[in-house]
């Protein structure tokens, strides 16, 4: 046991990984009947920081179907300066920058612990970031300046030569010109009409290549830019002054009536813009919004407040008439943003709901941010926000763009390919693998599965990069082995990949269904592999290993698109602490503890901490609240008292 | 003329008269005289015959479009409206007397015509019709051979020669045929016999060498013929019309001649008062046609009615005139033979020809053997065969001087020569009933041809060629008929002057049914209950009781009204009256605004409506006493009691959606296209912005306009600014989706100039910057006019967009344009598909404008085709205006630009304006023209409404109206002052009902006849070809006049033309009308300024349409200060080339200079001693020490002061290549476009009416 938990957590620190199965059954049969599928949750891009970046390129199996990365795993002749591709048993030659290559002196990545090693290719041009602000102006004037504050404060944050644009919305959208002198200009579209790239290309005068605005080619690549994007380090001061001017969607609002908010085409544009400017380049849009969209295309109500907006027993009852629609808007979005590499983000700050179940498809599809608050003028948005933009130890952001993650695998099912148009280092993607052997045939050659990720993506400072990380599994035969397979599960990872399994069934089937689907999944596993006695329900016993399981599976009832969002991108730490919530608690009988979830846990001496992953809960006991309310905390006797009340907030 | 007349007719006349009176009276009298004439033209008809048929024939065929009447033309002034035929009667009649007559003719002439207005009218008028007419009528003479005899028709020659000269002079000629040949007129053949018969003298003459050809003047030749004959004939005619014609010519001359005293009269005509007395002494001579006198009388009390003039011959004006005429040409023959022939003869020729032809065939037969009569017999036929001779002969015979007249001659004989063809002279003036008489008297005239024919009717012929249509016959023929003496025909000069005169005292409208001034004069009106003529005039102020008489008449029935017309500063504008929170007090039924009509009873407790007699309550708050007169007791307290216009304060009971309106707003959209940046429009534009925003309208001076202004400027997309106060710098909102056009803003968007005139200028400034590298040549329209709808509808309010715009729109977007101009099609039925807008967008579009109280100006700067009747549709519809500089260069045109947009923006206007006219049972609003919207049959709609906007009413019957009440009529106007204050306009105006046309006749105003007709033939052309516009116009034209002839004119020989006292300016100034560039075109006009011009015209006034029909034209001899010269008529003829003159027409203002001007003039005028240093693209007079050189540079001034369009200085030189630009305006000379020269309509005129008549 000890082995397979260090085992397991030596390989999530060194390669991101986390299988539900570390050794796995050998024939698809077998697999089915595993319950839980064999899947992995992945971190592309786990920070290392034991990891330079690699300043030469991949070495690629030659054979046109495998394009596999030379690695740790492959046979090497030093001699012939031959290497076999360890997917496809192609043996290929070195190239001949590899000519001085011996058993001691092996490249970096043939070294084992270069399971995971990144390449910074050097080839191409280097693309600049392109953030592009997308500002809902539909709020109030406190709303708006903390909003304008956090905006300009991000300004001061990203690379001088990233390239930033600003969209702002409300009635109309309006697509700012940077660095104007005098007049500013922006050019305006009714909020009703949704235009196709080529039609805002036309519109945006950006059809003949701009470069009539373009000047000073001072190099032979100048990074391409445009009147409504422009790098920071030129345009901040107008920047800065066209924020600080934002003011309030003029247009009158009714008593009654919700303003017009046209998010759908502010979107829409914002995708476009990008679309036929940067296409596959990392770009990231923000979007922040104040509410939801009641007008055009993506509208989610009408603008009248008497009518509320559509509640999950709408949508149940396929009441919610324009949820459909908008949905559909949504996601064409995000499937255009998504095949250009481009990311969504959406920071939505409202009391009342934004929409962000017509919206999720946005950032789930991009890999972008998805944030919920009450207001800009929290803390909370203002943290977050802050933290999308913090920076790894080289000072670079901690995201990615554009990324590309391939995989590539022996025995089970080949080469895939996904794009992940934003990713940061949390960014954990579930797979899900399908062991493709048939039942009955022999263990693979060599017992050991391998897989490999190649995630190629854009760097934060613009480089492209390719992270390429290789692991291996043993197979056993289920029949035979079932012990050491049973002994290879990994509950929590599992848990979370059926979570994630169980969300996104959720999503495309009724919720009655997966609830029994879980059940069901969780029955038949405790059949595969608990112990127990004919009717003795006393007599049921899981391994340790199986333990957990069971009570996340039951707590996998998160519903909001929010929750989901984050479920399915989170590490696996995060996302248990989302299917089970963590409770600490704070007394003066000791250091905080953890304790059940469980209405026995409230105390009245006990301050209790609840992590949810989205929100914090804390909860004062009652003797504790009877001396907070008594003012203890503010007398110097008894500080401790101050002390244990602050703890928590740490 | 004169000359040739006066020696000889003078003592003929004078003679004659006496001779003619007798004969001349009773036609039977004529008859004698004819008898007499016959004698005396006998000879010269042998000789005349020549010319008779010549001349109307050619003359007709001259006029090609007259041509086939050509006989009618002689006609001229109703009052005298003998004048041509007067004179062609006249003369027949007179024929032998003639030589008295002629004398007193001049006199009479003169006197009676001049006397009654009608003198000078009619008189001058007609003979030159009849001039020309002769010519026409002379085919028509053909018919006429009888006439010949009968004509005295060389005596009608004369007489119209001599009306035509006397016309002029004044009546003169008229008068004679008044007198003389009113009573021949009973007879009316006589009178066109006489025209025949004066066409025919002179043919003869002509013809008389022809008459060899006589045997050619049959049909056959007869069309060419008739063209040779013009010319050719001309000379011919002169000849032997010396002997005939002379006395045709004769008359004419001796009018002239005494006239050139007289003549001159036409101004002179008002001498003419001494001549009257010769008249009446003359008509009394005639009077043996007392019998027709006494109708005369009548009539030319009529007329003279309103001429005091009258006085002396007010009955004999008209009459008189015609009495006059008769004794003219019997004088005439005399004097005539030689001025008036030629000219006179042609006419009368004409005329006589159509008229007389039957009856007068006969005595013409007599005459036409000296004639040609044979010849032109048949007025087709007769015409070609007369003028064939007239032509072969003339040519021959008289050689070149004789070509002039016979020229004339010919075009008479043409009209002569159908209805006869042997007598063609005499025949045709005298063909119809005076005829044998005449013929005789005629005969004896010979003289007269003989004499004075060749010298005057070359001069009176030249002037016009003219025939106009026909131009392959025409050319011959034309100069033949050019005899006819334009001095001889009614001046639009001397009625002008003569009205000046006149009017001495203010203008007070509390007499119903009283014509104002006309537009030319400058009077003071005093309000005593009828609206001012500076917000309403109408066509006739004594309406037909019934339908019938109305159609009858054909007179148009119609008001044009200027609501909001800005006063002088010595009148009073409209006072407000604010009856409370009830509304203006209104009748129940028909909901009439309280006014001085309405009748207050029951102690004044109620009050009845004068339109409908409802009865209606009187509100406790409105309730006051009556006196014993049944008046209020506080009446004149009250405006809405005791004037014509005032305004009420609207309730919010009359405001658009119940809510009091918000001040309006006015938006400025810029074309900054490559095109409009690089010509520097949109710097000029800019730059003047900064000024005139302090100038926008307000009502009172003393505070800020509240008037919110914006700004857009585009080239295919739009750029809306935001010029909110609180900002630093304007921002600018692009709006590329011009598919679906909205508003990207709304706060700051309109804006208050004083509070954000800082961020406003900064703007202005920097526009051109930053376009000044655009290379976007693109644009688009109709998004721009709908940015401007959506901004106003977002701010909900009214206003006015300037929309400034360079190019084809061309540019994807609603309302996209393709380039259609396709000269070919013009001149086919399918023109009129070019005055129609391209698509329905823009009516759609125009439509939502006007609901929102959205109104468009449009500032015009092409470079080639734009469209201008598809782009004015939203203009025209809101009404708004459109301007247009094409080839705008900012050096030349930017003055004119920049007065344009000044005036404009700063200009008094009201918005989303309703106008409603109320009008007494029995008659109905039933159409309107104008700028404007209508949804319904009633409610004109108007966005804007400013000081400049007239629109034309017509009225229709639909019932009897009674001469008692009259018939009133109500125009209340419902709008937003541009202070934002809600209003009424009330303008009452009352006329009289008359069941007697000549009632009728006697009220019109030509002017504004003019003004409808323009109007209703400019719309016409959406509808129909031109063609077929053009002669609906002349259609109805001869039928109001036929009908005068028929009912009112005191009988006369159909030969004579005779119009109406305030009609006789009527032909030329439908000339005009008809040869204007969107009836006529010339190659040069494009069809944007034909579809600019017809949309232009459509909201004049009646002051515009005048000077821009008839340009005003100014000798620059003695400038004194405080008075302008006196104006010549728009003729070539009267420029000297030692001289300098100033022409305006209300768009264009030309300084010509004579090509040997005097030096002294060059200096004072340009500082240079040099014709050949004048530099003809200045735009504006060196500004010189010098007296001269000031008054002119503020006549210049004043002249721009008075029209609401600036007119740049055009100096042309003689001889220069922009003098064709300039001749083009000078209207009554044939234009290059094949219009007639006023003289040749003339003609035509009387050929149709003659045809209408018989």
């Amino acid at each position: 046991m000890a082995t397979f938990a260090e085992y397991i957590a030596q390989n999530e620190e060194r390669d991101g990984i986390r299988f539900s199965w570390n050794v796995w059954p050998s024939s698809r049969l077998e697999a089915t009947r595993m319950v839980v599928p064999v899947g992995a949750l992945f971190t592309p891009l786990k920070e290392r920081m034991d990891l330079p970046p690699i300043q030469y390129e991949p070495v690629l199996c030659s054979r046109a179907t495998c394009r596999a990365v030379l690695n740790p795993l492959c046979q090497v002749d030093y001699r012939a300066k031959l290497w076999a591709c360890n997917f496809c048993y192609q043996r290929n030659q070195f190239p001949p920058s590899y000519a001085g290559i011996s058993e001691v002196n092996q490249p970096a990545e043939l070294l084992p612990h270069f399971s995971t090693i990144e390449y910074v290719v050097q080839r191409g041009p280097q693309m600049p970031l392109v953030f592009l602000y997308v500002v809902d102006t539909c709020m109030d004037d406190e709303d708006l300046q903390a909003l304008k504050d956090s905006l300009q404060m991000s300004l001061s944050l990203l690379p001088p030569t990233t390239l930033v644009g600003l969209i702002t919305f409300g009635r109309m959208v309006q697509v700012h010109e940077l660095g104007c002198q005098g007049i500013s200009k922006s050019y305006v579209f009714r909020g009703t009409k949704d235009l196709s790239a080529k039609q805002l290309q036309e519109m945006l005068g950006l059809a003949k290549p701009s470069a009539g605005q373009n000047r000073g080619p001072q190099g032979a690549a100048p990074p391409p830019t445009n009147r409504f994007l422009q790098p920071v380090q030129k345009i901040d001061m107008s920047m800065m002054d066209l924020l600080s001017g934002l003011q309030r969607d003029p247009w009158p609002v009714t008593q009654g009536k919700r303003p017009l908010r046209s998010l759908g085409v502010a979107m829409s544009i914002a995708v476009g813009l990008l679309e036929c400017t940067f296409p596959n380049a990392g770009a990231r849009i923000m979007t922040f919004i104040g509410g939801p969209a009641t007008q055009g295309p993506g509208m989610v109500v009408g603008d009248e407040l008497k009518t509320p907006i559509r509640s999950w027993h709408d949508i149940e009852k396929d009441n919610a008439k324009f949820m459909k629609k908008a949905t559909k808007h949504f996601e064409s979005l995000a499937n255009r943003a998504a095949a250009n590499g481009h990311i969504i983000d959406i920071y939505a700050c409202a009391l009342d709901q934004t929409g962000l179940l017509e919206m999720k498809c946005c950032p789930n599809h991009t890999g972008g941010y998805m944030v919920m608050a009450d207001s800009f003028n929290t803390a909370l948005f203002n943290q977050t926000f802050q933290k999308v933009f913090s920076k790894d130890v080289q000072g670079s952001f901690r995201m990615a763009f554009s990324g590309t993650l391939e995989v590539k695998e022996i025995g089970t099912g080949g080469t895939s390919q996904w794009k992940i148009c934003g990713l940061d280092p949390s960014t954990t993607l579930a797979l899900y693998f399908e062991i493709v052997n048939q039942h009955n045939a022999p263990i693979p050659q060599g017992g050991r599965g391998a897989i490999q990720f190649v995630t190629q993506y854009q760097h934060s400072s613009g480089q492209r990069r390719i992270r390429v990380t290789t692991t291996a599994r043993n197979w056993a035969d289920a029949q035979t082995q079932i012990q050491s397979i049973a002994a290879s599960f990994d509950q929590e990872a599992a848990a979370v990949l059926m979570a994630r399994l169980a969300v996104y069934r959720a999503e495309t089937e009724e919720g009655p269904d997966v609830l029994r689907w879980l059940d069901r999944q969780l029955i038949r596993l405790c059949q595969k592999f608990g112990d127990y006695h004919k009717d003795d329900p006393n007599s049921f016993r899981f391994s340790e290993t199986f333990s957990l399981y069971p009570q996340c599976s039951t707590t996998v009832q998160t519903r909001a698109s929010y929750y989901r969002h984050h479920f399915n991108r989170q590490d696996l730490t995060q996302a248990l602490i989302m299917i089970q919530p963590v409770l600490y608690a704070y007394s003066f009988n000791g250091p905080p503890e953890p304790v059940l979830l469980d209405s026995s846990s409230i105390l009245p001496d006990r301050i209790l901490l609840m992590d949810t992953f989205f929100q914090i809960l804390i909860y004062h006991g009652e003797t504790v609240a009877q001396w907070r309310k008594a003012g203890y905390q503010n007398m110097p006797e008894y500080a401790n008292f101050q002390k244990l009340l602050d703890a928590p907030q740490d | 003329m004169n000359v040739n007349q006066h020696t000889p007719m003078a003592p003929p006349y004078g003679q004659p008269q006496p001779g003619y009176g007798q004969p001349g009276y009773g036609q039977p009298n004529y008859a004698p005289l004819d008898g007499g004439y016959p004698a005396p033209y006998a000879p010269h008809n042998g000789p005349a015959s020549a010319y008779h048929p010549g001349i109307p024939q050619q003359g007709y065929s001259s006029f090609t479009s007259f041509p086939s009447k050509a006989m009618a033309a002689n006609p001229i002034s109703d009052p005298c409206s003998p004048l041509d035929l007067g004179p062609a009667r006249g003369p027949p009649t007179s024929g032998p007397p003639p030589v008295q007559a002629a004398p007193q003719y001049n006199q009479h002439s003169s006197g009676d015509i001049q006397n009654g207005p009608p003198p000078v009218t009619q008189a001058p008028p007609r003979p030159p019709a009849s001039m020309q007419y002769n010519q026409g009528g002379v085919n028509m003479s053909a018919q006429q051979p009888s006439f010949p005899q009968h004509y005295g028709p060389p005596p009608t020659m004369h007489q119209v020669t001599n009306q035509m000269t006397g016309m002029h002079i004044s009546s003169g000629p008229p008068t004679p045929a008044g007198p003389g040949y009113a009573p021949p007129p009973s007879s009316q053949p006589p009178t066109s016999s006489h025209y025949g018969g004066t066409p025919q003298p002179s043919y003869s003459q002509s013809h008389p060498p022809a008459s060899s050809a006589p045997s050619q003047p049959p049909p056959s030749s007869a069309p060419a013929v008739s063209q040779q004959y013009y010319p050719s004939s001309a000379p011919p005619s002169q000849q032997p019309f010396n002997s005939l014609p002379p006395t045709s010519q004769q008359r004419f001359v001796s009018p002239v001649q005494p006239q050139q005293t007289f003549p001159p009269s036409s101004s002179s005509s008002y001498s003419g008062p001494a001549p009257p007395p010769t008249h009446t002494s003359s008509a009394p001579v005639t009077q043996p046609q007392q019998p027709f006198l006494p109708p005369q009388p009548p009539f030319s009390s009529a007329p003279s009615g309103q001429p005091p003039a009258f006085t002396a011959g007010p009955p004999p004006p008209t009459q008189g005139s015609f009495p006059l005429q008769a004794p003219p040409p019997s004088s005439q023959p005399g004097s005539f033979p030689p001025p008036g022939p030629p000219p006179s003869s042609v006419a009368s020729g004409q005329y006589p020809s159509s008229m007389p032809p039957p009856p007068q065939q006969q005595p013409p037969q007599s005459q036409p053997p000296p004639f040609h009569p044979g010849p032109p017999p048949p007025q087709s036929q007769m015409p070609p065969t007369s003028i064939g001779q007239s032509n072969h002969q003339p040519p021959g015979p008289q050689g070149p001087p004789s070509p002039t007249g016979p020229l004339q001659q010919p075009p008479l004989q043409q009209g002569m020569p159908t209805g006869y063809p042997p007598q063609h002279n005499g025949a045709f003036g005298q063909v119809r009933s005076p005829q044998p008489g005449y013929g005789g008297p005629y005969p004896g005239q010979p003289n007269y041809g003989a004499p004075a024919p060749a010298p005057q009717a070359q001069k009176r012929l030249d002037p016009d060629a003219i025939p106009s249509p026909q131009a392959s016959d025409m050319p011959p023929v034309q100069k033949s008929r050019h005899r006819i003496d334009p001095d001889a025909i009614p001046s639009p000069i001397q009625v002008i002057e003569d009205d000046k005169a006149k009017t001495n005292e203010p203008f007070t409208t509390g007499v119903r049914g009283q014509a104002p001034p006309l537009v030319t004069t400058n009077f003071q009106v005093k309000d005593q209950g009828n609206a001012s003529p500076r917000f309403v005039r109408c066509t006739a102020y004594n309406m037909p009781c019934t339908a019938d008489m109305a159609k009858q008449s054909q007179v148009p029935l119609a008001a044009v009204i200027k609501p909001l017309a800005t006063l002088p500063p010595d009148e009073t504008p409209p006072y407000v009256v604010d009856h409370g929170e009830g509304g203006p007090i209104r009748c129940n039924r028909c909901k009439a605004y309280m006014c001085p009509y309405m009748q207050f009873i029951e102690g004044g407790r109620r009050f009845q409506c004068s339109f409908c007699s409802c009865v209606t309550e009187v509100p406790p708050h409105y309730f006051q006493h009556l006196d014993h007169t049944g008046k209020r007791v506080d009446c004149y307290d009250r405006p809405e009691l005791s004037l014509g216009s005032y305004e009420f304060l609207a309730t919010v009971d009359y405001c658009k959606n119940n809510k009091i309106p918000q001040p309006p707003a006015f938006i400025f959209l810029i074309d900054v296209s490559y095109n409009a940046v690089k010509s520097g429009l949109v710097s000029i534009i800019c730059q003047e912005l900064k000024s005139l925003l302090d100038h926008l309208p307000r009502e009172n001076p003393e505070i800020d306009s509240v008037i919110r202004v914006g700004f857009v400027t585009y080239n295919k997309v739009l750029h809306f600014y935001n010029v909110k106060a609180s900002l630093a710098q304007p921002q600018m909102l692009v709006v590329s989706d011009v598919s679906d056009m909205f508003v990207p803003l709304l706060d700051g968007f309109l804006v208050n100039v004083n509070e954000s005139r800082q961020v406003i200028e900064s703007l202005l400034d920097q526009i051109p910057e930053m376009f000044a590298d655009t290379r976007e040549t693109e644009t688009v329209f109709g998004p721009v006019i709908q940015a401007g709808l959506e901004a106003l509808k977002a701010a909900d309010c009214a206003g006015k967009l300037f929309v400034f715009h360079t190019s084809l729109p061309i540019a994807e977007a609603p309302g996209k344009l393709k380039n259609r101009e396709d000269k070919k099609l013009i001149g086919t039925d399918k023109e009129k598909s070019l005055f129609q807008p391209q698509a329905g967008f823009y009516n759609n579009l125009a439509k939502e404008c006007v609901t929102q109280g959205c109104c468009v100006d449009l500032f015009l700067f092409p470079n080639q085709y734009v469209d201008v009747a598809t782009l004015g549709v939203v203009p025209v519809s809101t009404g708004g205006s459109i301007y247009k500089y094409t080839y705008f260069q900012a050096q030349s045109d930017q003055e004119r630009f920049l007065n344009d947009l000044r005036r404009d923006i700063q200009k008094p206007v009201g918005f989303d304006a309703v106008m409603r006219v109320r009008t007494s049972t029995g008659i109905r609003a039933t159409d309107f023209y104008g700028s404007f919207f209508m949804n319904n049959t009633t409610d004109v709609e108007l966005a804007g409404l400013d000081c400049d906007k007239a629109i034309t009413v017509e009225f229709k019957h639909d019932d009897k109206l009674s001469e008692e009440t009259g018939a009133l009529m109500q125009c209340a106007v419902l709008y937003t002052s541009c202070s934002g204050q809600r209003r009424l306009r009330i303008h009452n105006m009352a006329v009289n009902c008359c069941s007697q046309l000549a009632d009728l006749y006697r009220n019109c105003e030509t002017d504004t006849i003019i003004n409808f007709l323009s109007k209703y033939a400019f719309r016409g052309v959406l509808n129909n070809p031109t063609k077929a516009v053009r002669d609906t116009l002349v259609n109805q034209c001869a039928q109001i006049l036929a009908c005068y002839r028929k009912n009112c004119a005191s009988p006369s020989s159909a030969g004579q033309l005779i119009l109406p006292e305030c009609m006789k300016l009527l032909p030329v100034y439908l000339n005009c009308v008809l040869k204007s560039d969107v009836l006529l075109p010339g190659a040069d006009v494009s069809l944007d300024d034909r579809a600019y011009l017809r949309q232009l015209i459509s909201c004049m006034d009646v002051a515009e349409t005048h000077v821009f029909f008839y340009p005003r034209l100014l000798p620059l001899v003695k400038l004194e200060s405080g008075a302008l010269p006196v104006a010549v008529r728009d003729s070539e003829e009267r420029l000297s080339k030692g001289g300098v003159y100033l022409l305006e027409t209300g768009l264009h203002l030309f300084l010509w200079v004579g090509a040997s001007v005097q030096q002294e003039l060059l200096l004072n005028i340009f500082g240079t001693p040099s014709f050949g240093q004048i530099d003809s693209s200045m735009t504006s007079l060196p500004v010189l020490e010098n007296p001269f050189s000031q008054r002119l540079r503020e006549i210049i001034e004043s002249f721009r002061a008075q029209r609401s369009r600036y007119m740049k200085l055009v100096v042309v030189k003689q001889e220069d290549r922009a003098e064709l630009m300039f001749k083009h305006f000078l209207v009554e000379d044939k234009s290059a476009s094949g219009g007639a020269s006023y003289v040749d309509f003339l003609c035509h005129m009387h050929k149709e009416i003659r045809q209408l008549l018989s």
